[in-house]
């Protein structure tokens, strides 16, 4: 299955710029569906990027997220060419995980 | 009665007047029965006919026409009677926009 | 009661446009004779009209839309193009259009050039059938002719297949024909009577927001111009959070404006679909694209 999590790191002097698209419906449970039910809420509830095993960026979302959810943020400590993991999980329990280089 | 007393009255009675007239429907007098209201829905119903032959229909009339019918089938004629009314005067207004509007649309148009 | 109200918002409107149109006139130094359908001239002083009120603005640049108009939501769009929310759709999309129907064809085999790169001719004058075919109508109707049910106009798959198509065909310049047929040109009249024919309780042609306030903000929005508004699409909108075709923004700005809006792939939505798209011509495709 295709990973959810689309990344892209980049290495600028000692700064590392980190953007990433995640795919996830982020359902905040107070919507209806077109039959007038509500949709069971369904988002991710924490997200988090690892570098040399330190979390270097640690999210806890809620109901308040949208849909396919965009994230930048910026880390001092990382080398070109270092790996970068990503992973998250959601209130189903469901998870996705993913590495990327640093470019 | 003396002159300011008149005066005021004559001022009350323009407020009524205006205030009638503000509702944009003309509420009878008696309460609406429920012929009032068929025969206040079959216009609605006929005027938003020529909105939809003319493809310019408005989506606060549709509304107005489900309200009445909802409002109907509570036995509530009064509002039922009113929505109605409402609906045959937006229907109208769309059918005066979608005529007008066949030689208007040129005030827009960029040469 | 509701005429008058009606009456008295659209005078000051209908004086706005007649300004408006008069400053157009002045400016082109024409007085077009309002019965002779003349595409070509019309095109001209379509360009024109945006091009003299935005100098700044490369004539290229306005199918961007409300970037084009605003530098903070630019700033905004160029960082989020990096990562661009179209992206699962448009992977879909490619996906779909390789994949063959039931019969072992494929929607390759339906258009010129294997459907890629050609987007920048829709919607064209079919002359046999008499009437404008758009893209989304031309797949549809491949889908049909290979035995598959036909898809919602108005987004999910749709808007993933034309997001992939569109995409093959960035930076192509749009290239509408209008042949020698007055059905063609009484379509493309058609198609400009709608964009500037007023409808709805608000009374709002498209015009009144895309010719006479681009750049302005309607509440949090901020208005795209006339001129290459269709190039992007489909478009990834952010107040969807999903993606949406040519479909889905016609039957909305209708419903917004309180007109009930009409089946799509109507042949109004046909016809404005061919006139603007007319307009364009020479301007770059720019789809799939993202808005607020």
């Amino acid at each position: 299955m295709a990973s959810t999590i689309r990344v892209r790191a980049t290495a600028n002097g000692d700064t590392t710029e980190v953007q990433a698209l995640i795919q996830h419906p982020m359902d905040s449970g107070f919507v209806k569906n077109a039959q007038g039910q509500i949709i069971p809420p369904h988002f991710i509830q924490q997200l988090t990027f690892e570098h040399s095993g330190k979390t270097v960026f640690l999210a806890n979302w809620g109901a308040a997220v949208s849909k396919d959810p965009y994230v930048k943020f910026s880390f001092k400590g990382a080398n070109k060419g270092d790996e970068l993991k990503i992973s998250w999980v959601d209130n189903k329990g469901t998870t996705d995980t993913t590495t990327a280089k640093i470019q | 009665m003396n002159e300011g007393m008149s005066s005021a009255m004559s001022m009350i009675r323009n407020m009524m007047l205006a205030a009638v007239l503000m509702t944009s429907v003309a509420l009878p007098a008696w309460a609406a029965s429920e012929t009032d209201y068929k025969t206040a829905l079959a216009a609605a119903e006929s005027a938003e006919k020529e909105a939809a032959q003319l493809r310019n229909k408005w989506t606060t009339t549709e509304a107005q026409l489900k309200a009445a019918r909802k409002a109907a089938g509570a036995g509530d004629f009064d509002a039922a009677t009113a929505s109605a009314k409402e609906a045959e005067a937006l229907a109208k207004a769309s059918i005066f926009q979608a005529t007008s509007e066949k030689q208007r649309w040129k005030d827009m148009e960029i040469r | 009661m509701r005429l008058q109200t009606i009456l008295r918002t659209s005078l000051p409107l209908a004086f706005a446009a007649l300004s408006a149109a008069a400053l157009a006139c002045v400016a082109a130094s024409a007085i077009a004779a309002p019965d002779k359908v003349d595409p070509m001239a019309d095109g001209k002083a379509f360009r024109k009209y945006f091009t003299d009120k935005f100098p700044k603005v490369k004539l290229e640049e306005f199918v961007n839309g409300p970037y084009s108009m605003n530098e903070g939501l630019r700033k905004q769009w160029e960082e989020k193009e990096q990562f661009p929310p179209y992206e699962f759709a448009l992977e879909a999309g490619k996906e779909m259009f390789s994949t063959p129907f039931k019969n072992g064809k494929t929607y390759a085999d339906c258009f010129p050039n294997g459907g890629i790169g050609i987007r920048q001719n829709y919607p064209y004058f079919d002359e046999k059938e008499g009437k404008v075919v758009t893209l989304e109508l031309a797949l549809n109707r491949c889908r049909e002719a290979n035995g598959e049910a036909p898809y919602s106009y108005v987004k999910d798959e749709m808007a993933s297949l034309t997001a992939y198509m569109a995409f093959t065909s960035r930076g192509k310049p749009m290239d509408i024909k209008i042949p020698n047929d007055p059905r063609a040109l009484e379509a493309y009249e058609n198609g400009k009577r709608y964009f500037y024919t007023r409808r709805g309780q608000l009374n709002f042609s498209c015009a009144t927001c895309h010719v006479q306030s681009p750049g302005e903000h309607i509440r949090a929005e901020v208005l795209a111009p006339a001129l290459g508004i269709l190039n992007a699409m489909p478009i990834y909108r952010s107040e969807w959070a999903s993606m949406g075709t040519i479909s889905r923004r016609f039957t909305s700005c209708n419903s917004q404006t309180r007109a009930v809006p009409l089946e799509p792939q109507s042949d109004e939505y046909r016809d404005v679909e061919y006139f603007l798209s007319y307009v364009a011509n020479g301007l770059p495709i720019a789809g799939p694209g993202a808005r607020p």
